[in-house]
């Protein structure tokens, strides 16, 4: 138990369910997976082999069926429902494929949620927000809104959006393939270079074989289960 | 997150447009058939209001409502006048008369015969001339509506404009001479017949067919007594009933209602004002959330409390809820405001209409953001990776 409290993301034993009967789908067949603070880990495998569904729940918002999911010392299960909630809000961060910003909300105003969820007052949160959009490259379009961006702004309005509050925890799903290759790379700069650091981990589901190299391990994925997790170097 | 809430409402400008209309249309169907309601009523009881110094009217037993006046025997006066509580007591008349005019048509009118001495049950507003006038020789005031509209005098040349009624001029009533010494206001009575107030001695000449004209006995109770007291006593004393000015109002009231469906057919459009507006409201607004329902799951992912949802929605639901509610009655208002010198029907509002509407309003949005609630917190925040 000691060993879990140093470590990121420790998951032991998760299986994971959907739909009852004929329409039952194992997702998640027993994932052991570990994540080191300051470890950005990619999980990769085929379509439909449960990548998202095992990010959702070390990201703490779908619950497992079965096994162990801790989060720096803390297993989600313990929680309330409310206590879940608040601890996402506190310690993870999130970048979706689809950006997922809020179209009538400015840039700034987009970053500016997580903040504003842990209760921190507006023109502290906006300021900043702006000084996080200038750590990705947006100094100048703050207030843009989300479609006056390009596609690779407007995910690293998302990424601003992720780590404005600090979070031990970054969660992105396929966070480069609604962007082109040239553009997914500079995404992933600047998430290795903003995002990891010494105690915070990431997470990233990909396929993108092309962007293999920015991780530190690789967790293969198939069909509910990790078949091998390499060392990248 | 309350402004992020109202940034979400606001940012998308048709869709905001769209509920806010929703919700002032049905507020002025909710507010509209009432405020019409209401102005009839009022009419109805216009003229228990306009005398507004008796506390009791004294009539008899047979009438049922305010136009319904039996005539009672003069001697009956005296026999109020004796019973123990009882200020003073005066007479008066309410009936029609035919007055002809210039050119040999004749209008209905309302007569009314106040007592001579002290002229009670006369016009609280004179608009030229004064009440006292009354005393001088063949002398009646006309209310204004009267004096502008179907007692104006007809224009010479055909289709050309007619000139209202003025003091000075003289009027033909069952082929009595009578002068105007006066214009007062009024307010419009249910069948918005011009009134004409004249003395209770005159009112007998002028009506001469009539026998008997004491058609209300009006009573001011002692200061030291009740004035519900004072009619039950007249009432047992005297033989004729008695009532105080609320009594004798909303006794006239409930003759209308029961004795027409007018209720019933107004309800009937509130109703449906209520349930159309319910929909629509409830449908757009929820219409909203659906189309917001994605960025929901992704506060929620991201932290955001059932509570702070809660909240979020609600607020925006109030918002357009107080919005739309304020244009429509706004506009109903003003609606109301712009025809109240018309002599059709016109609109009244009142604050418990105001209040009634605005809680259906209230209620209407409530609903809407009950549902919203609903689907939001039932969200499954896993489906922000979908
Ligand atoms: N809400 C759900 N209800 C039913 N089945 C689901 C649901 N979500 C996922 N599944 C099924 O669970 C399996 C794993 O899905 P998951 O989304 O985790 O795969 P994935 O690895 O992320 O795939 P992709 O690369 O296509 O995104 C798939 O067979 C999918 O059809
Ligand atoms: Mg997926």
């Amino acid at each position: 138990m000691s060993e879990n409290e140093t470590m990121a993301v420790y998951c032991g034993g998760i299986t994971k369910s959907y739909g009852i009967g004929e329409a039952r789908v194992q997702a998640l067949r027993g994932i052991d997976l570990e994540v080191h603070p300051g470890e950005l880990l990619m999980l990769v495998g085929p379509s439909g082999c449960g990548k998202t569904t095992l990010i959702s729940v070390i990201a703490g918002i779908l619950d497992q069926d079965d096994g162990e999911c801790v989060l720096f010392g803390q297993d989600l299960k313990q929680l309330s429902h409310n206590q879940r909630v608040v601890y996402r809000g506190r310690n993870i961060g999130f970048v979706f494929q689809a950006f997922n910003l809020i179209p009538t909300l400015s840039a700034a105003e987009n970053v500016a949620i997580p903040l504003l969820i842990n209760g921190m007052p507006m023109d502290k949160a906006i300021s900043r927000a702006f000084e996080c959009l200038r750590n990705v490259g947006l100094e100048g379009r703050e207030n843009a809104l989300p479609s006056q961006l390009s596609g690779g702004q407007q995910q690293r309005v998302a990424i601003a959006r992720a780590l404005v509050h600090n979070p031990r925890l970054v969660v992105c799903d396929e966070p480069t393939s609604a962007l082109d290759h040239e553009t997914g790379r500079r995404v992933m700069d600047v998430i290795k270079n903003l995002a990891v650091n010494s105690d915070r981990a990431l997470v990233i589901v990909t396929h993108d074989a092309r962007i293999f190299d920015f991780a530190d391990r690789i967790a293969h994925m198939d069909d509910g289960r990790i078949e091998k997790v390499e060392r990248n170097n | 997150m309350f402004r992020i809430a109202l940034k979400m409402l606001f940012g998308d400008r048709g869709k905001y447009l769209g509920i806010i209309t929703g919700i002032a249309l049905s507020s002025i169907l909710m507010i509209q058939q009432p405020g019409i309601l209401i102005s009839i009523f009022t009419t109805m009881y216009s003229f228990i209001t306009d005398i507004g110094l008796p506390d009791v009217w004294v009539m008899d037993p047979k009438v049922q409502f305010i136009d319904d006046s039996k005539p009672l025997l003069d001697t009956q006066l005296y026999r109020v006048r004796g019973v123990k509580g009882v200020e003073w007591a005066v007479p008066l008349y309410k009936g029609s008369q035919r007055v002809r005019m210039d050119n040999g048509e004749t209008v209905g009118c309302n007569m009314l015969g106040l007592d001579d001495a002290s002229l009670i049950g006369g016009p609280a507003i004179m608009i030229q001339g004064k009440l006292a006038d009354l005393h001088q020789p063949d002398a009646v005031i006309v209310d204004e509506a009267g004096a502008k509209g179907r007692l104006a005098k007809p224009s010479s040349t055909p289709g050309g404009k007619s000139t209202p009624l003025q003091v000075g001029d003289s009027l033909e009533i069952n082929d009595k001479r009578a002068v105007v010494v006066g214009i007062a206001r009024a307010t419009k009575t249910f069948q918005s017949q011009p009134i004409i107030y004249t003395t209770y001695t005159r009112a007998k000449n002028f009506a001469l067919s009539e026998r008997k004209l004491l058609s209300y006995i009006l009573v001011k109770a002692k200061a030291n007594e009740s004035p519900q007291a004072v009619a039950r006593r007249i009432t047992k004393e005297t033989g004729m009933a008695a009532r105080t000015a609320d009594e004798f109002k909303s006794m006239s009231l409930w003759y209308i209602i029961e004795n027409t469906s007018i209720i019933t057919n107004f309800g009937f459009v509130v109703l449906v004002g209520f349930i159309v507006g319910a929909a629509v409201t409830g449908q757009i607004f929820y219409n909203f959330t659906l189309d917001n329902l994605r960025y929901f799951g992704v506060f929620k992912a991201m932290g955001a409390t059932d509570r702070m949802l809660r909240w979020m929605i609600l607020l925006q639901a109030l918002l357009v809820g107080g919005v739309g509610f304020g244009i429509g009655a706004g506009l109903v208002a003003t609606f109301a405001a712009a025809t109240r010198d018309s002599s059709d029907l016109t609109l009244k509002l009142n604050w418990q209409l105001l209040t009634g509407s605005g809680l259906a309003v209230l209620l209407i949005v409530l609903l809407a953001a009950l549902i919203s609630v609903r689907k939001v917190l039932k969200l499954e925040p896993a489906e922000v990776f979908k």
